[in-house]
């Protein structure tokens, strides 16, 4: 198979209530993958549409977008795993160019969470876990990813306060991300403080601290052949590694609580394929929809032992200038979490990183980067590797 | 039949709001309305499923006959929720939690007469049926 390459990124700004509808939200980050690219929509082969269902009407939205955006008549096909729906479809995208079948794609995330209210929407996200035998508990996200949380502080020591640190670093970048839906600071006093909403418990022990944000939002990710990317593009970043794994949607099918097997399957498989280990790794964005969810990414993915991760974040290992840094863009917690939006928006991160287009949040000349995108409660992994 | 034909949702009685209608494990509810928790076991393997499943996908057989959840599991993890979906709010607060049978695990709701501060992970628990203020079925975990 050929080199599939990444040619063109884009994100619409993160935003509580996009003033528009989903053809017009995924026009955004459509537009500025293509000007990213230098190319045309004549130029895209295929469109793949990445969303999690039930947050707006439309039924079948791949056909709608691909029309709006200028992408007939082409293909199209619509993908969804959840959270991670657009890391899978750039996994589809990969592909489908590296089969040869097509030499430009275009990957188009999007989400509008706003046409539904908070409560509804976390009785949707609860019901992307087991609608027949959990959700008639009273099941969500954040009460899930409580129990994953629990189950860490049991086994490891790992502290409330060891989590706040990781909404304190998300919101260090998060201030100076101009997509971002958060921008204020986040200090670990605030979490103390009994009298400030950060410190309120939404499902213990993870407080609203360390839950992000919904948003609306889209991003856009084109693919493209080696002789494609070559012709188009000065600055290609090649995906060098595509891992993907699903473990059992009821918690009862698990055995581990204190990670996610489908992240550290993913990240084996990703690692295999591009014939590194974690060492190489320069920088990386990962799943932090809840900031357990970001402990748990650093000692899945090889940054540090089972129960380390605590250790990387006191030490400030994945800031900016340590070792390995992590969500320098201010990851899930500060963006804001438009589902199927979210893994074009940290591919993009990545992408302009190994450019050296990152700016204020540019890592040190990074030849490697990682993604780490999850789909409902560790039920769908997705880590992708990408290189200079 | 056609109008007179009665249509088995007895699933629809399950937790307090309920997603589904019809399963081929209906008689899940005619359990807990027996007062038993149950789960399915493969007559062709012998695995044993819970929740329970109409299917075995270890050995591909459809004939499975119910065991009972009984004796004690350990508490593997739980949250407690401050903030509910739409439709659960009466129940606030509530903890969702995870059991270990050893053989096999469930999930499900500690029950509200659990003092907060006997609730660890490790604890012995048991399965039992519960009713709900609205008067639908769910089972909950109790201290041992």
């Amino acid at each position: 198979m050929g080199k599939v390459a990444i040619i063109g990124v884009g994100q619409s700004t993160f935003v509580r209530k996009y003033p528009g509808s989903i053809r017009e939200l995924a026009f955004d980050g459509f537009r500025e993958a293509i000007c990213d690219a230098q190319i045309t929509a004549r130029d895209i082969d295929a469109s793949v549409i990445c969303s999690a269902p039930e947050y707006d009407k439309q039924r079948s939205p791949a056909g709608v977008l691909a029309e709006y955006l200028g992408l007939n008549p082409q293909p199209t096909v619509y993908v969804e795993s959840l959270c991670s729906s657009s890391s899978m479809g750039l996994r589809l995208a990969y592909s489908l160019v590296a089969s040869g079948l097509h030499d430009t794609v275009a990957v188009i995330g999007f989400q509008k969470m706003s046409e539904i209210s908070s409560a509804e929407s976390q009785e949707r996200m609860g019901r992307g876990g087991d609608i027949q035998w959990e959700s008639p508990f009273g099941t969500m996200m954040p009460a899930y990813y409580g129990m994953y949380a629990r189950a860490h502080m049991e086994k490891y020591g790992t502290t409330a306060e060891d989590l706040a640190l990781i909404r304190v670093k998300a919101a260090t970048y998060g201030q100076i991300n101009d997509k971002a839906v958060y921008r204020k600071p986040v200090t670990e006093e605030m979490f103390a403080d009994s009298d400030n909403m950060m410190s309120n418990i939404v499902a213990a022990p993870l407080r609203v601290g360390d839950c992000c944000a919904n948003a609306d939002g889209s991003s856009c990710v084109i693919v493209a052949s080696e002789e494609k990317a070559r012709a188009f593009c000065k600055k290609p970043v090649w995906i060098l590694g595509v891992g993907a794994a699903t473990t059992g949607v009821n918690l009862a099918e698990r055995d581990l609580f204190s990670g996610l097997t489908v992240a550290q399957q993913a990240a084996d498989q990703a690692y295999r394929m591009a014939g590194i280990t974690a060492k190489a790794v320069d920088v990386a964005e990962v799943h932090d929809c809840f900031t357990i969810a970001e402990m748990m990414a650093y000692e899945n993915l090889g940054f540090a032992k089972p129960g380390e991760g605590k250790d990387l974040i006191r030490g400030k290992e994945t800031y900016r200038d340590g070792s390995i840094p992590v969500n320098v863009d201010g990851g899930l917690l500060s963006k804001g979490h438009p589902i199927g939006a979210t893994g074009g928006s940290q591919i993009r991160t990545i992408v302009m990183q190994l450019r050296g287009e990152a700016g204020e949040i540019q890592v040190k000349d990074p030849e490697i980067g990682l993604v780490h995108n999850i789909g409902g409660v560790g039920l769908y992994g997705n880590v992708t590797i990408l290189g200079r | 039949m056609g109008k007179g034909k009665n249509i088995d949702e007895r699933f629809k009685k399950f937790g307090t709001v309920s997603f589904t209608s019809i399963s081929k494990v209906n008689n899940f509810i005619g359990h807990l309305e027996e007062g038993k928790v149950m789960g399915t076991k493969c007559n062709k393997c012998g695995k044993l499923f819970f929740p329970p499943r109409a299917d075995c996908c270890h050995c591909l057989s459809s004939d499975i006959q119910w065991f009972e959840v009984r004796g004690k599991g350990k508490l593997v993890t739980y949250s407690t929720l401050q903030f509910a979906p739409i439709g659960f709010e009466d129940d606030l607060p509530y903890s969702i939690a995870l059991v270990d049978y050893t053989e096999y695990k469930v999930f499900g709701r500690i029950s509200v007469n659990v003092p907060a501060e006997k609730i660890k992970v490790g604890v012995e628990m048991k399965t039992v049926v519960n009713t709900l203020p609205n008067g639908q079925l769910n089972y909950v975990f109790e201290l041992v």
